[in-house]
């Protein structure tokens, strides 16, 4: 009788701390957003009153809003689409025997192992205006100094290259592990019938990893869109003035993620309402653009590149 | 093929060269930043930048909360994914395939979003400011409990769980006698990969903590968001609060990648 209850029970306890755990800190405060984000709520006010969804037409209404919707989508188109065609042919190029792998394949992750504070404070001094490395280098080719902080191109840019820098080979690693799962003989095959290296990844590797392409397509893109800690860090350490929040004093790489912080906990206000509102759209907007970009994804055939 | 090396050296020289940048910059006096050409090679400055990184933060402090919190997520989620991977890849129940596919599907939601509320929930807890607000939300997650799922799955004979039962084991004996030791080469892994995030984890702490009570990432980013852009100050902090676990990796790293492309594959 202790052994039926031990073998029923036990493996529902076995899992139950994965599945409590998220209830309470994963699933609880994404729903209770949609309830905050329906009330004029504050930190620091006592009462909270219904305003239905007043909070979301405010939010419409809001220049901010939109510009940081703008360039959350900037950004992640700019961090995103270069970062999975390299990624997917510098794990073509390790696909191989070949000496070094293992050097190779450490230092390619290695960015991804180094913090987000390290990467932002890292570049920004590369990115500096006066005495940055990479203006340095660019005056060679008689570029001027670029105040790559300053301007909203320029600034995506550099957001973009950390962002870059930080998980390219991480998914390069992830499409190298699909990529040894297709037969050796196909592209033995092709070698013989004098298929070219880049015909062979676009004729056989492509097609064959497409469902681990459209997973990376879909983690990158629900990435992309939270994008906070960069444009915060960012902001504070080129030393362009402006809040922790603002994204650059003229809000020029103010992401949505860094909107809603900026709300809630950065304002003088910490209007909880307002920044859950924004923190339910910004959900619905990462739901759409993943599933648009789902779509293209399943449909795209071989001719990836 | 000599272009495929040339072309990897190249990107292997492009991952590296910023992090060994870093450590020139932190090894340097700020004026030496303004020289043109920039310095290249390391100075004798560091360990007087490290001092004052210790005076203008408290990163000792800091550095014993991000052990701890790190440390203590990454044992936690070691035990509670190697559990759960258990009782998916081996025992029946009624529910199992369903509550692993929810399981794989929380790994998609863009839990950053319910931030507010979270942090509503640790006010209520009074959990502000201290380090259970990072370490209790992160005991386990769904990641561990897959990549253990798929390891056990492969890597655990069922004969071997039979055998146990004929002894008399109990669910929870044939956990501790038989699956622990089969588990531990990909809990090391997954441990490994844990504490590293955890050390990593920069926007949470600083919405929960004080900057009096910090962790390494949090100290780290008020070196670098003073008024004055004191870059070597800020370069030295992050030599000595992250290139530590970069040697680990390096170290390491063959294991490491091995559990992140096992992974992967299936996912």
């Amino acid at each position: 009788m202790r052994h039926t209850l031990d073998m029923r029970v036990s493996p529902y306890a076995y899992v139950a701390p994965f599945f409590l755990l998220f209830c309470a800190f994963g699933l609880f405060p994404l729903v209770y957003t949609a309830w905050v984000s329906l009330h004029e709520w504050t930190l620091l006010s006592d009462t909270q009153e219904f305003v239905g969804l007043g909070n979301y037409s405010t939010l419409l209404a809001d220049e901010y809003f939109w510009n940081a919707t703008f360039n959350t989508l900037s950004i992640g188109v700019l961090s995103t689409v270069p970062q999975l065609a390299l990624a997917i042919w510098l794990a073509h190029l390790l696909n191989r025997r070949l000496r070094f792998q293992t050097l190779f394949r450490i230092s390619l992750l290695l960015p991804n192992v180094t913090s987000v504070v390290a990467v932002v404070v890292i570049f920004s001094q590369l990115f500096g205006r006066d005495f940055g490395l990479i203006n340095w280098m660019l005056s060679w080719f008689g570029v001027g100094h670029i105040d790559w902080a300053a301007g909203t191109a320029t600034s995506h840019v550099a957001l973009s290259v950390m962002i870059m820098w930080r998980w390219t080979g991480y998914n390069a690693l992830i499409f190298l592990a699909a990529m040894q799962a297709v037969p050796r003989e196909l592209y033995e095959a092709a070698t013989l019938d004098g298929a070219s290296n880049l015909t062979q990844l676009r004729r056989i590797t492509i097609p064959m990893i497409r469902p681990t392409i459209i997973f990376v397509v879909i983690v990158s893109t629900i990435g992309a869109m939270q994008i906070i800690a960069e444009p915060m860090l960012f902001g504070q350490s080129s030393g362009g003035g402006g809040g922790i929040a603002t994204g650059g004093p003229d809000r020029q790489f103010q992401t949505l993620a860094l909107f809603v912080y900026e709300q809630g906990f950065a304002n003088s206000t910490f209007d909880f309402g307002y920044a859950s509102a924004a923190s339910w759209l910004m959900f619905v907007a990462v739901v759409v653009v993943a599933g648009i970009n789902f779509l293209i994804t399943r449909r795209v055939k071989g001719g990836l590149v | 093929m000599r272009l495929r090396y040339l072309t990897l050296t190249a990107v292997a020289f492009f991952s590296a060269f910023p992090l060994y940048y870093s450590v020139v910059v932190a090894s340097r006096h700020n004026s030496a930043l303004a020289e043109v050409p920039p310095p290249l090679i390391p100075g004798g400055n560091f360990f007087a930048n490290v001092a004052r990184v210790f005076d203008t933060v408290p990163f000792g402090l800091a550095l014993v909360n991000s052990v701890i919190v790190a440390g203590s997520i990454s044992i936690a989620v070691m035990f509670f994914s190697t559990l759960a991977g258990f009782a998916f890849a081996k025992l029946t129940f009624r529910g199992r395939n369903i509550m692993l596919v929810i399981t794989v599907a929380t790994m998609m939601v863009p839990a950053q979003l319910g931030i507010i509320p979270l942090y509503m929930l640790m006010v209520k807890l009074e959990w502000t400011g201290t380090t259970y607000a990072l370490i209790v939300p992160a005991l386990v997650n769904a990641f561990g409990v897959f990549f253990m799922t798929q390891y056990l799955s492969r890597a655990l004979p069922t004969e071997l769980l039979e055998a146990g039962r004929v002894d008399g084991c109990s669910t929870w004996g044939l956990f501790w006698h038989v699956v622990l030791p089969a588990a531990r080469p990909a809990a090391a892994v997954l441990g490994m990969l844990t504490f590293m995030s955890a050390w990593n984890d920069y926007f949470w702490p600083l919405v929960v903590l004080n900057p009096d009570n910090p962790t390494v990432q949090v100290a780290l980013s008020t070196l670098a968001s003073g008024y004055v852009n004191d870059y070597v100050l800020g370069l030295a902090g992050t030599a000595i609060g992250t290139l530590p676990l970069v040697a680990v990796f390096a170290l390491f790293g063959k294991q490491i990648i091995g559990g992140i492309m096992q992974g992967a594959v299936k996912g």
